[in-house]
């Protein structure tokens, strides 16, 4: 009960901000629309609807790390916090409560993408779906950065953080744009190493039907997930316990 | 039983005593006061008290549960009213309302209840559907005392409710604070002397974390041997004002 009145409440902040809405589902559509429209005027194949439409749809994501790590460093930077920490509310409810609206966003987000994409020429089947499953540990893991973030920093350094450095990283280094392997060298190993374009990858596979190649990409994201959710859990309930949130 | 018995309660910061050795009574219906100049260790001791920072040392026991013991039981029976609007900009007035019912355990129905009755109570009918950023500051800090009530809290921590409102919307929260006095026990920490003298059962004076003089307005004054409450305090206080060290 404590736990679902939170998370309401979260819900209720979240949508109710319209630049929210306007930048986590507005701009991937637009960035979708954008390259579209380049790949129908260029005669060769940079921007296939089907590769395209999961790496806008992750690229989507970071735009959820902004907003959990908005929620959770506006509460902090403010005195509401304060009234919170001295609640019944428990360290696994305020988690919970912060998590639980941002998965059924995440979602919507990645449904309004692959939508936007059938419009655009993307043939709908079943993989479809299969993709935005395949892409729920890249929505916990962004969610975990924001999290994270929120509880490390300002509402001014997320933005820096998470609204200029992880859209940077989850558009260069995801192959969404460009194959890394154009680059290559040290770009292509250090994209390697990073979950973004495993995930991107994973979606793909989904995508196209290639099931036996998700796994080997989707188990880079979930040990991402896995690891990043681990922290921010740990800094959160640390900084909790010393009065520090 | 009383509300607040604090036994030896200190609280250091790396090299600073924030609260040293703080022991204290507070009778159940009492509306004690804290006061004391910037960095005296008002707001640490309400951190304390509320369970937001763990004691260096000492105890504070509020209605038989231990803070260090029983710090969830201590968190329901207590709730705060922060130095600062703590409210939920986004949600309207009765949103926060029931949000704080909801946290505190409060089913939907019942929590919608309380919400209507705390409405009618505070004057906020008329501002039940406007979004809490859309609210003068005055309106603000008197949503977020409804707030800290609405949980029919035993003990009632109210940081410095009225910094930065003006006269008007300041006396209109004394009314306020008036009206409850005297069910519950509150505890009020405040810059404004005149606050202090109006409101308080009993004062305690806090100078460099430690609790240099208890007791009411007027034993206050003659322990000074003044008939102003303010050169009282300042006589009592015992130090020179610090500024920028609060924490």
């Amino acid at each position: 009960m404590k736990t679902a009145a939170f998370a309401l409440r979260n819900t209720k902040e979240l949508v109710r901000d319209r630049l929210n809405l306007v930048f986590g589902i507005g701009f991937p559509i637009v960035l979708l629309l954008l390259l579209s429209l380049i790949q129908s005027n260029v005669p060769v194949e940079l921007f296939a609807i089907g590769q395209l439409a999961p790496g806008i749809a992750v690229f989507g994501l970071s735009f959820i790390s902004l907003f959990s790590g908005f929620l959770i460093a506006k509460d902090r930077t403010s005195s509401f916090m304060l009234r919170l920490l001295t609640s019944p509310l428990t360290a696994r409810g305020f988690l919970a409560g912060y998590t639980l609206p941002l998965l059924p966003l995440a979602v919507a987000q990645m449904c309004v993408c692959f939508g936007a994409a059938l419009l655009l020429g993307l043939s709908f089947n079943a993989n479809i779906l299969l993709a935005i499953l395949v892409l729920l540990p890249a929505a916990l893991l962004y969610i975990g950065i924001g999290l994270l973030c929120g509880t490390l920093f300002t509402d001014k350094q997320v933005g820096g953080v998470c609204g200029a450095l992880l859209t940077n990283l989850s558009a260069w280094l995801s192959g969404t744009w460009f194959d890394t392997k154009l680059v290559g060298g040290m770009f292509q190993r250090i994209a390697d190493l990073l979950p973004f374009s495993h995930a991107v990858n994973a979606g793909r596979y989904a995508l196209a039907g290639e099931f036996s190649r998700i796994l080997p990409d989707l188990g880079w994201v979930i040990g991402y997930a896995v690891v990043v959710f681990g922290i921010a859990v740990a800094v959160f309930h640390h900084r909790m316990r010393s009065g520090n949130v | 039983m009383n509300a607040i018995e604090t036994t030896d309660l200190t609280k250091v910061y790396k090299t600073k005593t924030a609260v040293d050795h703080l022991n204290l009574s507070v009778a159940q219906g009492e509306l004690f006061s804290l006061l004391g100049v910037n960095g005296a260790g008002k707001t640490t001791a309400i951190k304390m008290l509320s369970g937001l920072v763990k004691p260096t040392s000492g105890d504070a026991v509020l209605l038989g549960k231990s803070i260090l013991a029983h710090p969830q039981e201590v968190k329901k029976l207590i709730n705060v009213s922060p130095q600062e609007t703590a409210v939920a900009q986004n949600l309207t007035v009765r949103e926060n309302l029931e949000l704080i019912c909801g946290i505190y355990g409060s089913a939907r129905k019942e929590a919608k209840r309380k919400a209507q009755e705390m409405l009618c109570s505070f004057g906020m009918e008329e501002i039940a559907r406007d979004k809490a950023k859309t609210l003068s500051g005055g309106w603000q800090r008197r949503l977020s005392i409804a707030m800290a009530l609405i949980s029919n809290p035993k003990i009632l921590f109210l940081d410095e409710p009225t910094l930065g409102l003006d006269v008007l919307a300041r006396r209109d929260l004394w009314s306020t604070i008036r009206e409850v006095k005297g069910s519950i026990t509150i505890i009020l920490t405040t810059h404004y002397l005149e606050e202090a003298e109006a409101l308080s059962d009993r004062i305690g004076i806090l100078a460099q974390g430690r609790l240099k003089a208890l007791g009411t307005p007027q034993e206050l004054m003659r322990q000074a041997e003044t008939d102003r409450f303010e050169d009282a305090f300042v006589a009592l206080c015992g130090e020179p004002t610090k500024r920028g060290d609060k924490r």
